[in-house]
């Protein structure tokens, strides 16, 4: 059984131009009437240690994310830059690397990370410069600590660069990460969540895609207790292309959360998000939440939202709520889809009915199912490396038991 | 030669509310190799039911009798190990499986079955030569299982897999339905053609109506009234069956 919610504005069909228009799939409580109204603020005190009824907390498992909110700060994480010649690396204050410039926080605990960190660094790929092997910049987390760290990666005009953040380790993360991308240059940025399993990490990207720039951003999220990431993609000027891939594997007791939001300011630009997540046992958590914004500005905009949702085993859940505003007619199109479902016992005894053991059959389903995004992350070893890691998180499988799925997904 | 014996087959299924009702009610019949047996009834008869039975799904319960494959019990394999014994049932709703592409099921299945990998060269053919016969076009096999299938492609796309995973017994559940004449005839051709198989399988075909047996000929029929074999004969009983309906079987049951 698939729960399907589809939505595509055709702007040939005539929907009224400049003519302010929200599409909202938010269940209940919706404080801010645009996206744009949310709060951004260096100051920790401008954003209250959220109770949990806050439009954007809603979902998340606050006990678990408190140490992320208090403002007192810990040890660095330990941070290690592997980059090819002729890339800068730089570790400082945050002013002393440049961080800030394409960076607000936009919630408690990337403000409360902004404030805490000691030790920002930034990756510099110069104008030009075409690399041939990807810059790697693991951040380990502490067991029984809250680390703060502020990561920048800018690339120059014309430039083309592969940069893969590593997190791994323990403890509480929150990690700000600040992506510049200038005029034409072709950047993709893989963010991969391979915590240990009690970590707790929130993590704010700010992207800005320069004028005529492609800008690929791609989280995997495999690991930890709490992964609570914020993507945030805007244009500097016209005609950038920004695409936000995802991937995740709830486990039990595995909170998964991945936030967007393409600001479309800038006339002629184009935006694609696609995530794909399965969630497997009693208690895995899943949370996507894409909101698009297209302004008045934002004539001859492109835009389509994507999430994909399979659920594998009973107890559990899996939120999906696309948000799309939209305020001029002028654009080129917009939609978003969002859909979950089941790995259930027909397709099961489907597959085993043509002599494939169940085991085997799960395997190929989940692969097939996360096939198209991580065959697009550019790096085969690192696609090798989730393949393998999915499927031995897909061994653990408890048998499926029946009951109605109806109970078991969720779909707003 | 092969046989598959079924004897005295009971069968229930969980009810929504929780009852447990009795649909099969003792059902013997006795398939060999090459034959072909036709199970006519009315909807509601149990003819599904036998179907889906026969290949372990885990809605129905068998709460009496056996099944044999060759003397092997087929109730006590999973539903696997009864494909890899050599069973196939052509489903009535076939599912969809996203993500996964027609040619790497088919190979999977097929791997399965015979416990190793085809030989490419003749496997890529093979499963050429098949979706031509069937006149599916060869964009087919890199689409996702079943996904956005007309009922005919589904259908030809069942008929694919008992040619290429050459099953000794296949059970047919309602192929002919939701086809229009044309369809119907490339399926019946691509069932004959499996027939007509160095594996000889034995052929189970479970229909309401008899069009589909002006294609595909049977030795037997048998005629499912309330969950067991109330009439049995050759295809004559099929041609009065067409004249005179399910009638006479449900006034005296």
């Amino acid at each position: 059984m698939t729960a399907v919610d589809e939505t595509r504005t055709d702007p040939a069909a005539g929907s009224p131009a400049n003519t302010a228009r929200a599409h909202s799939h938010g269940a209940g409580s919706v404080p801010d009437a645009s996206r744009a109204e949310r709060r951004t603020s260096f100051e920790v005190a401008d954003f209250a240690v959220p109770g949990g009824r806050e439009e954007e907390w809603k979902f998340s498992p606050l006990r678990d994310l408190a140490p992320l909110f208090a403002e007192a700060a810990g040890p660095a994480p330990a941070v290690e830059v592997r980059a090819p010649e002729g890339v800068e690396h730089r570790t400082g204050t945050p002013a002393e690397v440049g961080a800030g410039t394409g960076f607000v926080p936009g919630d408690r605990a990337a403000a409360a990370g902004w404030a805490t960190t000691a030790e920002a660094h930034l990756v510099r790929v110069p104008a030009e410069a075409e690399l041939d092997e990807p810059v790697v910049v693991t951040v380990r987390g502490t067991a029984g600590a809250t680390t703060s760290g502020h990561v920048v990666v800018e690339a120059g005009h014309h430039a083309r660069a592969l940069v893969v953040l590593s997190h791994l380790g323990s403890g509480a993360h929150r990690g700000n990460v600040e992506v510049r991308a200038g005029d034409g240059a072709q950047l993709t940025v893989v963010s991969l969540q391979e915590w240990e399993p009690d970590a707790v990490h929130s993590g704010q990207h700010d992207v800005v895609v320069g004028r005529d720039a492609t800008v690929r951003h791609i989280a995997v999220s495999l690991g930890g207790k709490v992964v609570r990431l914020s993507v945030n993609l805007r244009y500097a000027a016209p005609g950038g292309d920004a695409t936000a891939l995802g991937v995740y594997f709830a486990d039990s007791g595995q909170h998964l959360e991945h936030r967007q939001f393409v600001d479309h300011e800038v006339p002629n630009c184009r935006s694609y998000v696609e995530y794909r997540g399965a969630l497997q046992g009693e208690s895995a958590r899943a949370v996507w939440i894409g909101d698009v914004l297209i302004r008045a500005a934002a004539e001859g905009t492109e835009t389509y939202e994507l999430n994909r949702n399979l659920v594998l085993t009973d107890g559990a859940r899996a939120d999906s709520v696309p948000n799309l505003e939209i305020e001029t007619g002028e654009i080129v199109g917009a939609g978003h889809a969002s859909a979950t479902g089941r790995f259930d016992d027909e397709q099961l005894f489907y597959l085993q009915a043509r002599g494939i053991p169940e085991e085997e059959a799960r395997r190929l389903v989940v692969r097939g199912f996360f096939a198209s995004i991580v065959e697009r992350i550019g790096v085969p070893e690192i696609s090798e490396r989730l393949m393998a890691t999915i499927e031995t998180e897909l061994a653990g499988t408890p048998a499926p038991t029946t009951v109605a799925p109806s109970v078991l997904e969720e779909n707003r | 030669m092969s046989t598959l014996e079924i004897r005295d087959l009971h069968v229930t299924v969980d009810e929504a509310d929780g009852g447990v009702k009795e649909i099969l009610r003792g059902v013997d019949l006795t398939i060999r190799s090459g034959e072909v047996h036709a199970i006519m009834g009315p909807n509601g008869s149990g003819k599904s039911t036998l179907a889906y039975s026969i290949a372990g799904h885990p809605k129905y319960t068998v709460t009496g009798g056996s099944v044999t494959l060759d003397g092997e019990d087929v109730l006590e394999m999973s539903v696997d190990e009864r494909a890899r014994a050599g069973l196939f049932l052509a489903m009535q709703y076939p599912v969809e499986v996203p993500g996964v592409t027609v040619s790497n099921f088919l190979r999977t299945a097929k791997t399965a079955i015979d416990g190793e990998a085809p030989k490419l060269r003749t496997w890529v053919k093979d499963v050429k030569q098949a979706m031509d016969d069937l006149r599916m076009d060869s964009a087919f096999a890199e689409r996702n299982v079943n996904e956005h299938f007309s009922g005919g492609e589904k259908k030809r796309h069942e008929i694919l897999q008992m040619q290429l995973l050459k099953p000794k017994f296949a059970v047919l559940d309602e192929t002919d339905s939701g086809l229009d004449v044309d369809a119907l005839k490339v399926v019946s051709e691509g069932v004959n053609k499996a027939l007509a198989g160095e594996n000889n399988p034995g052929v189970l075909l479970i229909t309401h109506y008899t069009r589909i047996l002006r294609y595909i000929t049977p030795q037997f029929v048998h005629v499912f009234v309330d969950g067991k074999v109330a009439e049995e004969g050759g295809p004559e009983l099929a041609e009065s069956l067409e004249e005179t309906g399910y009638d006479r079987f449900l006034a005296r049951a």
